[in-house]
């Protein structure tokens, strides 16, 4: 018998006009020690599908249709005190951020117990020696000292380690884990994963693992349901449904997805998703507002040359010189930027790879070393309007697309800001051109202009970052995890926008991301981080057919294979 | 921990240093304090002599670091209205401003943190629109306002509750006085506390619901229920504890603004505390006393703060690690 058996799950969230259907007819089944995958972008109903089962389904989210059985009892009916029961006993759940899934105020020591104790007729004693047993069982060095730590002593992989154990501490049969390594770099993401696999094994737990990633999905999972605006469009062993997709969702969802093992010149665009439109005309550079003054002086040589740049953060001050503590963001780093080209920065959290962009965008002044943009020094600049010429020539684009624009201005005025700052047109109907033109051609359309950045996705207000960030007719553009948190098929879309940029407008970039996979796809050369240190810096296909250093190829390693996935059509 | 204590105290000191500077310019320069102190027929001659014995010749540094002196040992000097030692006169005061204020601020919390759990818990209850609209009141009517209201409806109309005064009140030792002990004491508590009070309960309350809705949406509320624990652990063992960092700040800043700001109510209930002998002594420009009343409202809001960073270590193990 399976363990968890949904059949025909309907969730609706009444409102006050009308009721939205976030799930519609999922049916589902999980055998004990199997680990099943639910993928789907933002807004697919995975996670709903997971909350139902576990009974917490956010207010007002109630189940309209269906049921959910665990060992063949019906629980989708069961009262909040029997459900309260279930949760920690027999169904565990692990959340995405680590960081925030803990009580701060606790020790890691209270909040086992505090289960455990809820669960199982232990004393304090007794939960106590479980609670350590359980430490040592999801890999946590020294778990004697570290029951008596609070959740801000350990790091976000130990946390997610911590969370894990939370999950287990009554033997349950389900575990349902909501984007379990999303928060995680590629190196402690591994880690994890294998930690699920074999806690899964071991414990013959079954597994329900709910995410947005393919590689998780192809390293880890026995079963697979893609999930596609409350429907399940496909459903079946996880090599099947990679390799041989049948619906036309699948096999779109699967050809966005940045492969590691190949290059594509070109993401081939997800029909099911288009949110943008194609531009409306093309830029012609010679006549057009953006090509104006592009001929820069070119001086030969890199555009962004860096030597031995450095970045040193006090953490703790003292009226002493000798007690003073420092932490080394950067550590002597020296590259040069080719005119034309991009160039990728690759490394984990805490490697200095936001650093740099924040040094070189002159957010950060560096404690040594020089930027040499364009010939000119950038750091020994005085005058303020040395300054801002050179910070009209480089734009940053953020990361996150939701605070990165100002929600109380309306997308024309974010858009128009930096062109009437830097006194770029001569009258204001000419920037209302312009700023037109701009959304037009990041696919947006001019109407666009009207409206609040809240109105737009994700995707799209990203789209209005690379249209304000072209506002100054920039050289150069560093890109900070421009697509870390988008969907892998906005993902796509977005990449191929920005490569479509630097061909016309003949842009320098700065790409910086954590995802190899995507580094592979956007860039011609590739820098390799970690602690601040440059380990490796090579053409891009060399690094990833041979990396040098150690550490590149253990990164390499790490990757969540893809093979399982189909071919892509270009590939 | 003993470090940031220390750093803490430091800081405290320079702001006692700063507002007896201005507590002394006052002394000092508003007005000659001779003036004050002597009658209109008096020679030239005498008031050159009383200048020189109270030292006002003397340069200005020493002059300062005199009246520091006298401060530290509480010594500020003879009220020009009631030729009396300021600092007798304050210690017949202080214990009714405290009593009032203690017993306001504690109405405060024992009635404000359980109404903001509720109201944040059970938001749409109707008992929860009733709170929050009560306390618009708290927060909207000045606080005289309030205290004539209750008057009037508590003394006047029903004759439950005296309008004014202490009651009677029991000498403890050689210069405490308590109402705490006897029926009319504490009868007379009620009206003044509890306008004292409302305001403060309002703002605790509003606190309290604020926070804790933005609690209960945080990953590990969620994941607290997830592990199955019972709503009453969730909620009083996690969610509130996370919610009391904001309201201990604002609480101990409200704390030393009660008794700082006990003046209107003291004056409405003709409460013999500080607060009516400081209004006294503006209205008959009595400067020793006014600069004594701001040392100590600054001594008090100092000391305060400084418990209240005391008790955020203890709460926040975040705070531990930052700084030790």
């Amino acid at each position: 018998m399976s363990v968890l058996s949904i059949d025909n799950l309907t969730v609706s969230f009444p409102g006050r006009k009308s009721t939205f259907t976030a799930v519609e007819g999922v049916s589902l089944t999980l055998e004990a020690g199997k680990i099943l995958g639910v993928v789907g972008e933002s807004g697919a109903g995975k996670s709903t599908v997971g909350n139902a089962v576990i009974g917490l389904l956010q207010e007002p989210g109630r189940i309209a249709a269906g049921e959910i059985r665990l060992d063949g009892e019906r629980i989708d009916q069961m009262p909040e005190a029997s459900l309260r029961k279930l949760r920690g006993k027999r169904i565990g759940m692990i959340f995405q951020d680590p960081l925030t899934s803990l009580d701060p105020l606790q020790t890691i020591e209270a909040q086992l117990v505090e289960t455990i104790r809820v669960h199982l007729p232990l004393s304090p004693a007794q939960a106590r020696q479980r609670a350590l047993e359980l430490l040592k069982a999801v890999g946590i060095p020294g778990a004697e000292e570290r029951l008596s730590q609070y959740p801000h002593q350990f790091s976000g992989g130990m946390r997610q380690r911590v969370v894990i154990a939370l999950a287990l501490c009554a033997e349950p049969e389900l575990i349902i884990a909501d984007e379990p390594t999303t928060a995680l770099d590629v190196s402690i993401q591994a880690q994890i994963l294998e930690l699920l696999r074999k806690l899964c094994r071991e414990r013959s737990v079954a597994m329900m693992v709910i995410t947005h990633d393919m590689g998780v999905i192809a390293e880890l999972t026995d079963q697979v349901a893609v999930m596609y605006r409350g429907k399940l469009v496909e459903h079946g062993p996880t090599a099947q449904v990679l390799g041989h997709p049948s619906h036309a969702y699948t096999k779109s969802l699967i050809s966005a997805v940045p492969r590691p093992d190949v290059r594509v010149e070109r993401f081939p665009s997800v029909s099911y998703i288009e949110e943008a439109a194609a531009p409306s005309s093309t830029i012609d550079l010679s006549t057009h507002w953006l090509g104006k003054t592009r001929n820069f002086a070119s001086a030969g040589g890199p555009l962004l040359s860096l030597s031995g740049l450095s970045m040193r953060f006090e953490t703790k001050s003292s009226v002493f010189p000798s007690r003073r503590r420092y932490f080394d963001a950067v550590k002597s780093v020296s590259f040069d930027i080719m005119e034309g080209e991009t160039f990728g920065l690759v490394g984990e959290s805490g490697s200095g790879k936001s650093t740099i962009a924040r040094l070189i965008t002159g957010l950060y002044h560096p404690t040594g070393g020089s930027i040499r943009f364009a010939g000119q020094e950038l750091t020994a600049l005085k005058e303020r309007s040395q300054i801002l010429a050179m910070r009209r020539q480089m734009q940053m684009i953020f990361q996150d697309p939701f605070s990165s624009l100002n929600a109380r201005m309306r997308v024309r005025s974010i858009v128009a800001e930096p062109i009437k700052f830097h006194r770029l047109a001569s009258s204001n109907a000419e920037v209302q051109q312009i700023v037109g033109d701009l959304l037009d051609h990041v696919g947006l359309g001019a109407a666009a202009g009207d409206k609040f950045p809240h109105e737009f996705s994700g995707g799209q207000r990203q789209r209005i970052s690379i249209a304000r960030a072209l506002a100054t007719r920039p050289r150069f553009l560093v890109c900070d995890e421009p697509t870390s948190a988008l969907d892998v098929s906005i993902q796509a879309q977005i990449l191929n926008l920005l490569k479509d940029l630097q061909e016309e407008l003949g842009l320098t970039m700065l790409f910086i991301s954590h995802d190899l996979a995507v580094i592979r796809q956007m860039c011609n050369r590739v820098a390799v981080m970690r602690n601040g240190e440059l380990c490796e810096l090579a053409d891009c296909e060399r690094l990833f057919t041979s990396p040098e250093h150690p550490y590149t190829r253990q990164l390499l390693t790490l990757m969540p294979s893809m093979e399982l996935l189909a071919a892509s059509p270009q590939g | 921990m003993l470090g940031f204590a220390l750093r803490r105290l430091v800081q405290a000191l320079i702001v006692m240093l700063a507002v007896a500077l201005i507590a002394f310019s006052m002394f000092r320069f508003v007005g000659d304090p001779v003036n004050q102190m002597v009658g209109l027929e008096t020679s030239i001659e005498s008031r050159e002599a009383l200048r020189e014995s109270l030292g006002l010749n003397d340069p200005l540094p020493v002059q300062f670091a005199r009246f520091i002196g006298n401060a530290v040992q509480f010594d500020f000097g003879t009220s020009y209205q009631f030729r009396q030692p300021v600092a007798d006169l304050f210690a017949k005061r202080i214990p009714a401003t405290l009593e009032l204020s203690f017993t306001s601020a504690l109405f405060a919390l024992i009635a404000g943190i359980p109404m903001g759990i509720y109201a944040g818990l059970n938001r749409e209850s109707w008992l929860s629109k009733l709170f929050l609209s009560v306390s618009l009141i708290g927060i909207s009517l000045p606080t005289f306002f309030i205290g004539i209201l209750l008057i009037f409806l508590f003394s006047v109309t029903l004759q439950w509750l005296p309008s004014f005064g202490r009651g009677d009140v029991v000498e403890i030792g050689s210069w405490w006085t308590t109402g705490f002990l006897t029926v009319s004491g504490l009868k007379a508590l009620i009206l003044p506390s509890i306008t004292l009070g409302l305001y403060q309960m309002t703002l605790i309350m509003r606190l309290i619901r604020a926070e804790m809705l933005e609690v209960i949406r945080t990953d590990y509320i969620k994941f607290a229920r997830a592990r199955g624990l019972s709503n009453r652990v969730i909620y009083l063992r996690h969610a509130l504890k996370n919610t009391l960092i904001p309201v201990i700040t604002i609480t101990g800043l409200q704390l030393g603004s009660i008794i700082a700001f006990a003046t209107i109510t003291e004056t409405v209930f003709q409460w013999p505390g500080m607060g009516l002998l400081f209004l006294q002594a503006v209205q008959n420009v009595d400067i020793p006393v006014m600069a004594a009343y701001l040392i100590l409202t600054a001594f008090l809001f100092v000391s305060i703060n400084f418990i209240v960073d005391i008790l955020y270590f203890l709460i926040d193990p975040r705070l531990r690690v930052k700084q030790a």
